[in-house]
């Protein structure tokens, strides 16, 4: 019984966190400038990966891969969003201004890649 | 579903690749080789080469990017067109890869376990690893001690490429060493990654010894650890700047880490034979051949590890210096 239940929440952390990952990735290649962008896809770095890894956590149960998914989480939740960060103030340090044209914009945001 | 997996990794390679000849932009290139090469680790991890993906991830994925980006910011961001020569190479290419297609129908099915290369040597290793040597991980057992003679010429390798890039690189005029006072300062005006950064350096460091000493038991070894350690300390260079890492692991530190990894791995075979067996063959280092083996082992991958981690930071620092020169 409590396996099932445990199964059960950790497929719909695991569905949720990969809705998250599809979101981030079409608001990446969707959006129209390079902030709008970055924010999409820091989206995949904090709320999917917490989905994920506790999803995954949970399917593990309580043993040293638990710890280190837990270790692995806080790395990658310390490090995203400080590249995230890091990416956003390289471009505003380049010149690329926020509220510039939108269209001016694309064509800058995809020169960058 | 491993099947499935495979195949999306390979297209992503295939995709990938073809992104890194079209674009006429390096900058993007490098970043496109880097991302595939973490996908090239993903394919060798569920290959279920772990240690392998581990080496593709720390070096192909990590370092080398950071030593392309150093090498860019000496040259230009564009591609330079140039005209000609390419019926020839569309030639060549069109050829070989004809040749290849032709050969993989003589290969064997992914996984079968009748293939030439699973019947060869390899029941062997994973026969006698428990009897000879007694350590969990074999591709470690094979590494160091069966094929002791590869690992030493993979480590005189990175030595000479060490050498080689110092010879290029290294040599600068002295009066623009003398003149040299403005320092890159880094990232030290940004707090943000430099409180992470700052914080995550010793864990990196840590987990990189852990791989080297661990490498017995699980996925790693040398190879990974030099990488993880020295990524560290790229890490610490580019959020204090290049001269506070220098002050932290000097250069002669460095090429003492080089020559000495070399030195050490060569002199256990050499105390090998003075113990009366062959050239690397680390029976003869202890009364008990087994634990002979495991120490042999340890004091080779410490080799290892000390010759990779030294030649990448005297490669990064050696494009590093050249970038700060006015």
């Amino acid at each position: 019984m409590i396996d099932t239940a445990l199964n059960l929440v950790s497929w719909v952390l695991l569905t949720l966190g990969g809705a998250c990952v599809l979101i981030g990735g079409i608001g990446a290649l969707r959006l129209p400038n390079l902030y709008t962008r970055i924010h999409a896809a820091s989206l995949t770095d904090t709320m999917a990966t917490i989905l994920i890894f506790v999803g995954m956590m949970l399917q593990s149960g309580f043993s040293l891969a638990t710890m280190k998914l837990l270790a692995i989480m806080v790395f990658l939740l310390l490090t995203g969003p400080t590249a995230t960060y890091a990416l956003a103030n390289a471009a505003l340090l380049s010149g690329l201004r926020p509220d510039a044209d939108t269209l001016a914009d694309k064509k800058t945001g995809n020169a960058r890649g | 579903m491993i099947i499935v997996f495979a195949i999306f990794l390979l297209s992503l390679l295939v995709i990938t690749a073809v992104a890194i000849v079209r674009t006429e932009n390096l900058f993007v290139a490098v970043m496109l080789t880097s991302i595939f090469s973490l996908l090239m680790a993903a394919n060798f991890f569920i290959l279920d080469a772990a240690d392998v993906a581990l080496t593709e991830a720390a070096v192909g994925a990590g370092i080398t990017t950071v030593i392309f980006l150093s090498a860019l910011a000496l040259t230009a961001e564009r591609e330079k067109r140039r005209a000609g020569g390419q019926l020839l190479a569309l030639c060549t290419v069109g050829i070989l890869a004809a040749l290849i297609i032709y050969a993989t129908f003589d290969k064997p099915r992914l996984g079968d376990p009748e293939a030439p290369v699973h019947q060869h040597i390899a029941p062997w290793y994973l026969e006698k690893t428990p009897e000879y040597i007694d350590i969990p991980n074999v591709v470690t057992a094979i590494l160091g001690s069966f094929r002791g003679y590869d690992t030493l010429g993979e480590v005189f390798v990175v030595f000479t490429a060490c050498i080689g890039v110092l010879f290029i690189l290294g040599v600068r005029p002295e009066q623009q060493a003398a003149s040299r006072t403005v320092e890159s300062g880094g990232l030290r005006h940004h707090l943000i990654p430099q409180v992470v950064g700052r914080l995550l350096v010793p864990f990196i460091v840590l987990f990189g010894l852990y791989t080297q000493f661990h490498g017995e038991y699980g996925p790693g070894g040398g190879f990974q650890a030099g990488a993880i350690i020295a990524a560290g300390v790229i890490l610490y260079a580019l959020l204090e700047g290049e001269g506070e890492a220098l002050r932290a692991v000097p250069r002669s530190v460095l090429l003492g880490l080089v020559v000495g990894g070399a030195l050490l791995y060569g002199a256990v075979g050499v105390v090998c034979m003075l113990l009366g067996g062959a050239f690397l063959d680390y029976s003869v280092l202890a009364a008990d051949p087994v634990w002979g083996q495991q120490l042999g082992i340890i004091v080779i991958e410490a080799g290892v590890g000390m010759a990779v981690c030294g030649a990448l930071l005297t490669i990064f620092h050696a494009f590093a210096a050249r970038e700060s020169q006015p």
